[in-house]
């Protein structure tokens, strides 16, 4: 099926949820709801299950108006953050339910159950209740019910912020297998931008109940089409720097000058915003046209094998993302390369004017 | 904790406890126990008695009467009040100034004094002044709580329905507002009926908060007092004189120390017998099922 949200405006008490939201889902595609707390993914997932009508707007699927139709006349499931299975069935009776429900013949709910067990690895639990199992197990028990059912939209609302980083990634891996094959549509939810380029899909980046940029997860992270989507998706986010251009050179807060990379002459001369990728720069130069800055060391924020350094120049702050794990004294001076050509623009009303070419294989983050 | 250290001063700081626990139950109730067991003539004329007292007491008819009386009123209010109150917590608003209004309302028969429902369903059942008991006679139904056992039987129970069902509400309220609104959004998604909310999340979460208010409901009912006494002084007859009226009238009425002592320590163990095997029991269905309760 294919799913359309036309111009969806959502209203809650007067505090606008979602504004003028336009959004077609194809069929058999896997996209990602990208975005901050309270950028309005939930809400979204909630009007396109039907658990309740926008304020405004459309909801087209498969070429029908079914904006006022109720969640129990839509075929959808949904996995939540939570770990939401009936306490006192099984992991048998909870993956089987919507089928009991369904009134669909004892055999054929055996063999279904199976199969799904089999798939989310946890076929030897399935005499087990939800409180005798581990987040992981509960979770998976979850996903079961919400694949069993065979739902034309599958809706995934962060569902492994509770769970442990290691179990976290090898989920989200089988998950993406599970996909592969079906015919439905599936939602995932989530604040991290790693998680978004891991899934792979399609990815719409959500901020503040606007949608900022819908299309393929890698396009969407290469080619921002304005500041804001390029922070949301970036972590560490993007280091903007304001500047200004003239014909032959880039300058900084007014004291420091370089000359510019050929395609970014081609813009008017004024101000700008510039943005270059935590990932882009490296404590080592790597081109002769790197910018060396001297910098001192705010903190350095070890996460799993790498490392987020944070410091400040004269005038503004850099966060850059190193492989491995750094140690730094804090105020210790740096020298760090910035690449010139590997700069975004930006202008004054945030939308992307430049985009720096592509590098073979460059590492991104 | 294996490797004890020898430390005599922890005595002292379980002293104040074990004088206030002394002072509240031990001394009390070995009084009791005391009397029990003796018969007591005069200050200075005593006999030990042994368990003539409690033979008696168990072999008495008034009494196993009013016992047999006593447990089918606890059982026949737990059955009213028990689904009524989950019922009534069901529909009750979830938020807004309405869920304020209805707890305020509901809470308010459990702010009145014993005694003082007694008297107001003793005026409300009046045939010439009661609301209920006029209505009743003008509509042509006789009904008279002096007279008809089954009518004061039914007053009374109506009465403590009244009275204490807003416990249960209450109780199975603060259970059901602690179920994630998530589990409500994933039953919608499942299609699954009314029926099935209730039987499969909201029971199972109830469990624990159900366990207290049978227990309490219980232990209040098997001790009611002051609302039959007034109500209808345990008439008519002895129709529903229960065990509580019949200790005061054998220990303050008649002065029967012995025997009021040695039924007061029946009485008792009665209450703590049925508590603990109902606690036990349920406590043992939940580890041998799934431990209900949390996400």
């Amino acid at each position: 099926m294919s799913l359309h949200l036309q111009n969806i405006d959502h209203i809650v008490n007067g505090v606008p949820h979602i504004s003028g939201i336009d959004l077609a889902l194809e069929p058999g595609s896997f996209n990602v709801l990208l975005g901050r707390t309270l950028a309005g993914k939930t809400t979204l997932m909630r009007l396109m299950a039907g658990l309740e009508p926008p304020t405004r707007g459309k909801i087209i699927i498969d070429g029908k108006d079914v904006t006022n139709v109720s969640v129990r006349k839509r075929n959808v499931s949904m996995v939540y953050q939570q770990f939401i299975n009936y306490p006192s069935l099984t992991v048998y009776d909870n993956i089987a339910s919507p089928l009991k429900l369904a009134k669909h013949p004892k055999s054929a709910i055996d063999k279904r159950v199976g199969e799904i067990a089999e798939m989310l690895h946890i076929e030897h639990l399935l005499n087990r209740y939800p409180q005798e199992l581990s987040g992981g197990q509960q979770q998976r028990t979850a996903m079961g019910r919400a694949l069993i059912k065979d739902a034309d939209l599958i809706l995934f609302d962060e569902p492994l912020v509770n769970l442990d980083y290691k179990l976290r990634e090898e989920l989200r891996d089988e998950l993406r297998d599970l996909f592969q094959a079906r015919n439905c549509i599936a939602v995932y939810a989530t604040t991290e931008p790693n998680e978004a380029l891991a899934l792979g899909g399609n990815t719409a980046v959500l901020h503040e109940g606007k949608l900022l940029q819908y299309g393929p997860t890698e396009q969407v992270y290469r080619e921002p089409n304005g500041r804001f989507s390029a922070e949301m998706f970036s972590e560490p986010p993007i280091n903007i720097v304001p500047g200004r251009l003239t014909d032959t050179e880039i300058t900084f807060d007014q004291s420091l000058h370089f000359p510019c990379d050929d395609k970014l002459k081609r813009l008017e001369p004024g101000d700008y915003d510039f943005g270059v990728r935590a990932s882009h720069l490296t404590l080592q130069p790597q081109r002769a046209d790197d910018l060396a800055l001297d910098v001192h060391v705010d903190v350095a924020e070890i996460s799993g094998s790498e490392t987020f350094l944070h410091v400040h120049h004269e005038r503004f702050p850099l966060v850059l993302h190193l492989s491995g794990i750094h140690q730094f004294s804090v105020n210790e001076p740096l020298k760090v390369y910035f690449p010139t050509h590997q700069l975004y623009a930006f202008d004054k009303q945030g939308h992307t004017v430049h985009i720096p070419a592509r590098q073979g294989g460059a590492a991104h983050g | 904790m294996n490797n004890k250290i020898p430390n005599n001063r922890a005595w002292l700081l379980v002293l104040p406890m074990l004088v206030l626990v002394a002072f509240s139950a031990i001394i009390p109730l070995m009084t009791v126990v005391n009397y029990s067991v003796q018969d007591v003539l005069g200050p200075n004329a005593r006999f030990f008695t042994g368990t003539e007292w409690f033979q008696s007491m168990l072999n008495d008819d008034a009494l196993q009467a009013a016992f047999l009386r006593q447990i089918s009123f606890s059982l026949i209010i737990l059955a009213i009040q028990i689904p009524l109150g989950i019922g009534i917590a069901l529909i009750m608003p979830k938020r807004g100034w309405q869920a304020s209004a209805v707890l305020i309302l509901i809470t308010l028969p459990l702010l009145i004094p014993w005694n003082v429902v007694g008297s107001i369903w003793q005026i409300f059942t009046r045939g010439d002044i009661g609301l209920m008991g006029w209505g009743l006679r003008e509509l042509g139904i006789e009904y008279n709580i002096t007279r008809n056992a089954g009518d004061a039987w039914v007053t009374i129970i109506l009465m403590d329905v009244w009275h204490w069902t807003p416990l249960v509400a209450m109780l199975c309220y603060s259970g059901l507002r602690s179920i994630p609104e998530a589990y409500y959004q994933a039953a919608r998604i499942d299609r699954a009926s009314k029926w099935a909310v209730f039987r499969y999340i909201q029971l199972p979460k109830l469990t624990n908060v159900l366990v207290i208010a049978v227990l309490l409901r219980f232990m209040h009912s098997f001790m009611i007092y002051a609302e039959p006494f007034v109500l209808t002084g345990g008439g008519p007859g002895s129709a529903t004189t229960f065990l509580s009226q019949s200790l005061t009238t054998m220990a303050v009425g008649q002065q029967d120390l012995g025997p009021s002592a040695a039924f007061s320590l029946i009485y008792f163990l009665v209450i703590l017998l049925v508590s603990w095997v109902f606690y036990t029991t349920i406590m043992n269905m939940q580890k041998d099922k799934p431990p209900h309760g949390g996400a």
